[in-house]
């Protein structure tokens, strides 16, 4: 297959598919070897051969998908980057990528993930870190960051991640692609191996704005299996924008100003984009997030907490590793919790338990879920005056691998721009917006609950003006 | 802010077995980020409802009706330790 | 050790398995007795990625029994998660209600009711090893074919005085709950499960003592029986000085001992916190209306019915409303009365002569039970109720005495069949009248001429021989009172 095949945006390669120019079996083929022979740790599992058919007639005409490895795929290893389900198979598959299938998606791998979705490095995985592709020494972001480091590098044409605290978005920013976070509810999270349920979400990762619409589109709708999801209004359109007249774009300063701790050429790309808006006729301000700063404080007790609860079923019982089984009860436990979880989830753990613990529960999970409330009605004040509120997505670009692991808080702070709006439940979207210091820089848009499409064609709008072309060397 | 003690006590709840080494990194790398997250005991927060659940949605109920069950082979087919039809552990001690 | 000197304080917190066809929060089948792990699921298992959905009619079923203690029903409750880790728990947490549960407060007989919420069941856990329990086997193994069956939680406030108090309301609670028909309430099963709190304080304090907790009553008796040995165990600690201790306590009805079953050290925390994967539970008015439609006559209604409608005494109607299959027994024997039996003239509610009376009926469903013992169910027995019937209907219509009925009903729980045919068989008819009576009672008379004496003396206690020496020959088949009328009578007493 001819290299500027697998240079196709999916929707092109669709395209071709369906005007019978494009084999789809032999595009499947394509990409599994180039994922089989993959050398950024982007993959825990490939395909070993293209499935009996590939769907060429359905909606996604079998351009085949990467999937991160906590969505159970029936008969196929979901491990969630954890040694603790080491070559674990699930008797079932995730309703979000059953409905991809459904919709001619094929599965074509499972890609590597900070361990439990806990991290923004995916250097936290039981199975080794994930290279970013643009520069191998370097980390492309976590927590789906084999999801972002093959689409970029073009070992898959397109993939789904989750997003809980940043985890799409911001190594969709760190490896020049594109990544949405959609409204909370908006897809089932059944069969998708939980952190923070209520946080939680799953999503695209793609080469441009129209792949992640046209993606999103098949993954939302209520499930009865997922209580918490819901019938999203309306059908995700095909984004078409050609300008921003009439948008007003919100810019908070809690999270964008000087002291903010925004790297210098993150914030040059920033503003650039915020000028390039203007000349697409937006209207762009300061506006006030006033709790947005203690997103961070809030997101890192209630996610541990509810990360504490969520993974005290691996306890060597049922499925996974069991340590010491010989040994007394309590302590087959503590040693395949030990043996099984690495230390950014056990760490978690242990913050998770004792935010939970008695005395301590009204002081930090309790005061962490009224924050959120104040967040949410920050936004919702903002979104009065505002149609959308952008940030950088991360304050920096892809940092060193092994930089950023000896001091967790440090880790933490990465995510301070992403974590407000998963505390919201509202959608967001990360674009590339250009580089800097060779390395990518994302953009990203926040809009109300369910406002997919509008913020779906906004971005569309933004990245043909900056014409963002830039792709990894290609190996 | 968080010692030994403490950190023995959640490890216990949370069934984590630590080293001792963990132990003292837990107790400081616990206390730098809880040091942190304290900055939210400076706000207001006084008849601030808590929110449980993000979404507007209440009442999502589901019929009385038998769905399929997984075969108990596949039931057990991940389990370490099968045993009489069932999953097998040590007996908890009483 | 004097009990009196002290007032013990009992609430129950009972476990009820609700008659659903599904879990409560999965489609998976609820399970009797089936081979292990054949009803199971994802979500039951605790599979990775799995997540509950709630059983709409779980929670039609809690709703009815809110109703029927008359509590109030929250609009909007919550879920938590209870978190510890056990064999039997497969998520490391339960799905329970903490602080806004489905139900506050009501109250059923002489006992209020705090509150009454959903959750789900666990997993049953089975033992290998020699004697099948915990101590002394080595591995223990899952079955979860329970694990997930809805549950109603209902704790009482602690208004309850004495193990037998507590026996009796429990079987009020089991008959309102079998009549609402959510549950079959089997202790021996399981889907009636009863936790006591016991504490004793000084009679007349109003300070509430240390109360322990008493688990693993597997049946009314042992419930009784372990209440009341706390009760004394109590008393003796504090008569003796020494304070009672904050724990939980198992008791064993072979040794009727209660051992400690938890240590202090792990006492849990169970790090409540409301469950993310489930939207707040909402009753609408629809849903409660729904609920209340299919309440049908709950004991308190059927007990004074009884008393209006049927004339039964305060004491009896609680007590047939009480004990269902009495009521029940009671109430078809009535509906089943047939044959042109003579009845006193009492005529029924609608106006019909009565073919029996339901007092005279009502007595002897406590004779009845006296011979089949009060484990059994009247139902059961081979009684049938048209028999009894037919028997209260004779003995009301001096068909037959009330001694030789006595016989008869002794023969019908062993034999079964019609009383008149047993009357028949056995010359158990009732003596006609004066005329068959009088040779005997001379005959009596000329027998101990002693008493004979006394009695026209005027000293009445004298007639007991004589009135025996009748019924013996006789066989029972006089009327006492008739008999020693008749005796008073021939020897010329003075009245």
């Amino acid at each position: 297959m001819s290299g500027e095949l697998l240079e196709l945006t999916a929707a092109a390669a669709g395209e071709r598919v369906r005007a019978g120019e494009l084999d789809p079996h032999e595009l499947f083929e394509a990409y599994r070897e180039r994922a089989a022979a993959d050398d950024l740790g982007a993959f825990t599992w490939v395909a070993d051969a293209p499935p009996a058919t590939v769907p060429g007639d359905r909606p996604l005409a079998g351009v085949p998908l990467a999937v991160k490895d906590l969505f159970c795929t029936e008969g196929v290893p979901s491990q969630a980057g954890s040694r603790i389900l080491e070559g674990y198979r699930p008797p079932y598959t995730a309703t979000v990528v059953a409905k991809l299938a459904d919709a001619g998606a094929p599965l074509l791998g499972k890609t590597n993930q900070d361990e439990f979705a806990m991290g923004s490095s995916n250097e936290n995985s039981g199975f080794g870190p994930v290279l970013n592709p643009w520069d191998r020494g370097r980390v492309p972001g976590g927590s789906s960051g084999g999801s972002a480091a093959a689409v970029a590098a073009g070992l898959a044409p397109w993939a789904i991640g989750t997003d809980t605290g940043g985890s799409i978005r911001q190594p969709a920013a760190l490896c020049g692609i594109v990544g949405l976070k959609p409204t909370y509810g908006a897809c089932s999270r059944y069969g998708m191996i939980a952190f923070a349920s209520s946080l939680d979400q799953a999503g695209p990762l793609t080469r441009d704005v129209t792949d992640a619409a046209l993606l999103l589109r098949h993954m939302v709708g209520h499930d009865p299996c997922d209580s918490t999801s819901v019938e999203f209004p309306g059908e995700i359109a095909t984004p078409r924008a050609e300008h921003l007249r009439g948008m007003r774009l919100g810019v908070p300063e809690e999270l964008t100003a000087a002291g903010a701790g925004v790297e210098p050429g993150v914030r040059d790309s920033f503003e650039a984009t915020l000028a390039l808006a203007e000349e697409l006729g937006a209207v762009v301000q300061q506006c006030r997030l006033p709790h947005a700063a203690h997103g961070l404080s809030a997101y890192y007790l209630i996610a541990p907490a509810e990360a504490s609860a969520n993974l005290a079923r691996f306890d060597g019982v049922r499925y996974g590793l069991r340590a010491d089984g010989d040994a007394d009860l309590i302590t087959m436990y503590s040693r395949t919790r030990a043996a099984g979880f690495g230390a950014e989830v056990k760490r978690r753990i242990m913050l998770g338990t004792y935010a939970l613990s008695s005395g301590y529960y009204e002081a930090y999970y309790g005061s962490a879920q009224k924050v959120r409330t104040k967040i949410s009605q920050d936004f919702n004040a903002a979104f009065e005056q505002f149609d959308f509120i952008v940030t950088p997505t991360s304050p920096w670009t892809a940092f060193e691998l092994g930089a950023k692991t000896d001091d967790p808080l440090a880790m933490y702070l990465n995510d301070f721009c992403t974590v407000p709006m998963p505390l919201a439940g509202i959608p967001a979207i990360s674009i590339p917006s250009g580089l800097a210091n060779g390395l990518p820089v994302g953009f990203q848009l926040a809009g109300p609950a369910f406002s997919e499409s509008r913020l779906l064609d906004a971005a569309y709008a933004l990245e043909q003006a900056i014409g963002f072309d830039g792709r990894p060397a290609r190996r | 802010m968080l010692d030994r003690d403490q950190v023995l006590h959640v490890a216990r709840l949370a069934r984590l077995e630590l080293t001792d080494d963990e132990v003292e990194r837990m107790a400081i790398e616990l206390s730098n980020v809880l040091d942190h997250i304290e900055r939210i005991s400076e706000l207001d927060l006084s008849g601030v409802p808590p929110t449980s659940h993000v979404l507007d949605v209440v009442g999502a109920l589901r019929p009385d009706e038998p769905a399929p069950c997984l075969s108990p082979e596949a039931a057990l087919a991940s389990a370490p330790e099968p045993l009489e039809g069932g999953f097998g552990v040590p007996s908890p001690a009483t | 050790m004097s009990i009196g000197a002290y007032e013990p304080v009992i609430g129950l917190e009972i476990h009820v398995q609700l008659r659903t066809q599904t879990k409560m929060f999965c489609g998976c089948p609820l399970s009797f007795g089936d081979p292990p792990n054949v009803h199971t699921c994802s979500v039951c298992l605790g599979l990775p990625g799995s997540l509950p959905v709630v059983n709409a009619r779980a929670v039609h079923f809690g709703v009815m029994i809110g109703l029927a203690l008359g509590s109030e029903i929250a609009e909007r409750s919550l879920f938590h998660r209870k978190n510890y880790f056990y064999p039997d728990l497969p998520k490391g947490y339960q799905i329970s209600q903490y602080d806004v549960p489905l139900c506050r407060g009501g109250r059923l007989g002489e006992v209020r009711i705090h509150r009454v919420h959903l959750e789900e069941d666990a997993a049953k856990l089975n033992h290998l090893g020699e004697s099948g329990r915990i101590h002394g086997s080595d591995r223990s193994w899952v079955d979860f074919n329970r694990g997930g069956t809805p549950l109603v939680e209902i704790v009482t406030e602690p208004d309850i005085r004495s193990a037998e108090q507590a026996r009796e309301w429990l079987t009020l609670l089991r008959t309102t709950l079998k009549t609402l028909g959510v549950s079959d309430v089997d202790m021996s099963q399981g889907s009636l499960r009863c936790d006591a709190n016991v504490s004793v304080r000084p009679a007349g304090s109003a300070e509430l003592g240390t109360k322990t907790e008493l688990k693993n009553m597997n049946s009314f008796r042992f419930l009784e029986r372990g209440v009341k040995a706390e009760i004394e165990r109590q008393v003796r600690l504090l008569e003796s000085g020494e304070p009672v201790v904050q724990e939980t306590l198992h008791f064993d009805p072979a040794s009727a001992r209660l051992t400690p079953l938890r240590s202090k050290e792990e006492a849990h925390d169970y790090r409540y916190f409301p469950e993310p994967d489930l939207v707040p539970l909402v009753v609408t008015a629809e849903m409660r209306a729904a609920a209340g439609a299919e309440i049908p006559e709950l004991p308190a209604e059927r007990a004074g019915r009884f008393e209006r409608e049927l004339g039964l005494s305060a004491d009896r109607a609680r007590d047939f409303a009480r004990r269902a299959e009495l009521g029940d027994y009671f109430e078809r024997a009535l509906a089943e009365a047939g044959g042109p039996v003579a009845g006193d003239g009492a005529k029924g509610a609608d106006g019909a002569p009565r073919a029996v009376d339901p007092v005279e009926l009502a007595n002897w469903i406590p004779q009845l039970v006296e011979r089949i013992g009060s484990e059994t169910d009247p139902a059961d027995s081979k009684v049938a109720p048209r028999s009894l019937a037919t028997l209260a209907a004779m003995v009301k219509a001096k068909e037959v005495s009330r001694d030789a009925a006595r016989d008869v009903l002794t023969r019908l729980v062993q034999e079964g069949g019609d009383p008149r045919a047993v009357v028949e068989r056995e010359g158990l008819g009732a003596l006609g009248g004066e005329d068959q009576l009088v040779d005997v009672v001379d005959r009596a008379i000329a027998s101990d001429p002693a008493a004979a004496e006394q009695v026209r003396a005027g000293n009445m206690k004298a007639i007991g021989p004589l009135v025996g020496y009748v019924m013996r020959e006789t066989k029972g088949r006089a009327d006492g009172k008739e008999v020693a009328r008749l005796i008073r009578e021939r020897v010329g007493a003075k009245s």
